[in-house]
């Protein structure tokens, strides 16, 4: 009998124990030290997947044929706001981009620069941060071109894609380093799957970062601003979803 | 059933004559145990936070919401989630700081259990052991509830070995092969993990295949320990030592 009641108990206090466990992890990462713990996670992942990555190894391009029937569009369908709906209604010949900061020559570069440039096309999965993938192709320039263009700065380390959405009254934003930014894989999108980018996708141009989940491909990319530090960009932490939700900065994982 | 046996070191060191205990696991398999006990709960945790982001999962490299999943899942309930509301940051924020501690304690556990010889000595399945006959008499002894064979009570059984290895050197394993494969940035550093995967969303199902299989192999433990006596067998998974049957001491 006192084997039954132990192990009724075992049950039990296994039951309260695993309660007790997570309602646990919800206290204990409000403790500074833990919180802070927890969140290094992020820059050990990026040093460990840094050091056995190649600085510039390729992800996978995939053949037309396994390229998803219908790539869904995530985050913002369309800005909407008065300036970029003047810009859509012209199909963007107002535009242009920007890149500035650290940089020799400031440029304001518009779409039909911007299509007249060296372009890669690429066929690529497109992981999102929530768990699914879509694979498409992607055309476009560079970005190491373009910041070359510009002649890029050797105290710049980041790179900010200021854009022309907004979310919940925010404008969207979104940073990489410099390893990323001349990757010959991170290239300004003005194509995708054979056509130019459509509006859901980001028109006119959006990023595409391809050793990283979705949330970095900053879409309606208006401004390229290299930085030394990411320390007065929005709420500091180098974008919105980073700012404001607290996703890791590095989303190579 | 968390015995580790050590036969022996019990014989040299604390099979003496009249003692009714053995010394059973080792320290380093103690804090093993203990840490991944604590680790893949939050795994499981934050891991079904993270899939109610997304609560579909497909074969091959692609799938999303116009694609068709081999499986949908309900959405998991919040006191099954860590952290207990929706918050994908933090539960991404668990998940990958704990898939480091659980895949280098692996690593680390790995290597001293080569180097103490537990593998060898506890783990290595023996030739006549898995024979059928063999095989059969271990699941009668076990529907007996015999855990032990008189003769080396510290040793494992033959079930409880498979278990193990299970455990240890195919479902961790695949849960980490699996978590890398679904990382953009690792597919980039080791493009084979597409390959033996079949690409980041098979990688994907099969993460969610390993980690419902895991928590069967945790089931199974649970009942284990608990009709093999459970104050014996937690308290020898925290002390050591293992106090033997009074039938067989």
């Amino acid at each position: 009998m006192s084997r039954l009641v132990s192990r009724r108990g075992l049950v039990t206090g296994a039951a309260i124990g695993a309660g007790t466990l997570l309602s646990g992890c919800d206290r204990v990462i409000k403790v500074p030290a833990v919180h802070k713990l927890i969140f290094s996670g992020e820059d050990i992942q990026r040093t460990l997947q840094r050091a056995v990555m190649g600085r510039d190894a390729l992800s996978h391009e995939y053949s037309a044929s396994e390229m998803s029937p219908i790539f869904r569009s995530n985050g913002t369908a369309n800005p909407n706001t008065p300036t970029y709906n003047a810009l859509a209604a012209d199909h963007f010949a107002e535009y242009r981009l920007r890149v500035d900061g650290l940089v020799a020559r400031p440029l304001a570069i518009s779409l039909a620069e911007l299509r007249r440039l060296p372009a890669r096309t690429q066929i690529t999965r497109h992981d999102c941060v929530e768990g699914w993938s879509a694979i498409g192709q992607w055309h476009g320039p560079m970005l190491g071109t373009v910041l070359k263009a510009a002649g890029i700065s050797s105290r710049a380390r980041y790179v900010v894609f200021h854009c022309a959405d907004f979310i919940g009254g925010l404008p969207y934003y979104e940073s990489i380093d410099l390893v990323d930014a001349f990757h010959p894989q991170t290239i300004l999108a003005w194509g995708m799957n054979g056509a130019p980018l459509t509006v859901p996708h980001g028109a006119p141009v959006r990023l595409r970062v391809e050793r990283q989940l979705g949330y970095k491909h900053a879409k309606y990319v208006m401004r390229i601003e290299a930085v030394a530090s990411l320390d007065n960009i929005g709420k500091g932490q180098g974008g919105y979803w980073e700012d404001n939700v607290g996703y890791d900065w590095y989303a190579g994982i | 059933m968390a015995s580790i046996a050590n036969p022996e070191v019990a014989a040299d060191e604390e099979g003496k004559p009249g003692q009714t205990t053995v010394f059973r696991h080792r320290l380093s398999t103690r804090l093993w145990h203990w840490l991944n006990a604590l680790t893949i709960f939050i795994m499981i945790g934050s891991g079904l936070g993270i899939l109610n982001a997304h609560p579909h999962l497909y074969w091959g490299q692609y799938g999303a919401n116009f694609d068709h999943p081999w499986l949908n899942l309900p959405d998991w309930p919040s006191w099954l989630t860590i952290p207990a509301h929706y918050n994908l940051a933090l539960s991404r924020r668990w998940h990958l700081f704990f898939a480091l501690v659980l895949g280098f304690a692996l690593v680390a556990f790995m290597i001293v259990s080569l180097v103490n010889r537990h593998f060898r000595r506890d783990l290595a399945l023996r030739a006549e052991e898995v024979a059928p006959r063999n095989l059969w008499a271990d699941v009668k002894a076990h529907l007996e509830l015999r855990f032990h064979d008189p003769d080396r009570p510290g040793a494992y059984n033959t079930l409880q070995k498979l278990a193990y290895i299970v455990a240890i050197f195919i479902l961790i394993p695949l849960m980490i092969l699996t978590g890398l494969a679904m990382s953009p940035g690792m597919d980039a550093a080791w493009p084979w993990l597409l390959v033996v995967t079949g690409g980041r969303q098979s990688a994907r199902s099969l993460h969610f295949i390993g980690m419902a299989l895991i928590c069967l192999f945790i089931l199974v433990h649970l009942v284990f320990v608990a009709l093999a006596g459970p104050i014996n067998e937690i308290a020898s998974m925290i002390t050591g030592r293992w106090r033997l049957p009074d039938d067989e001491a």
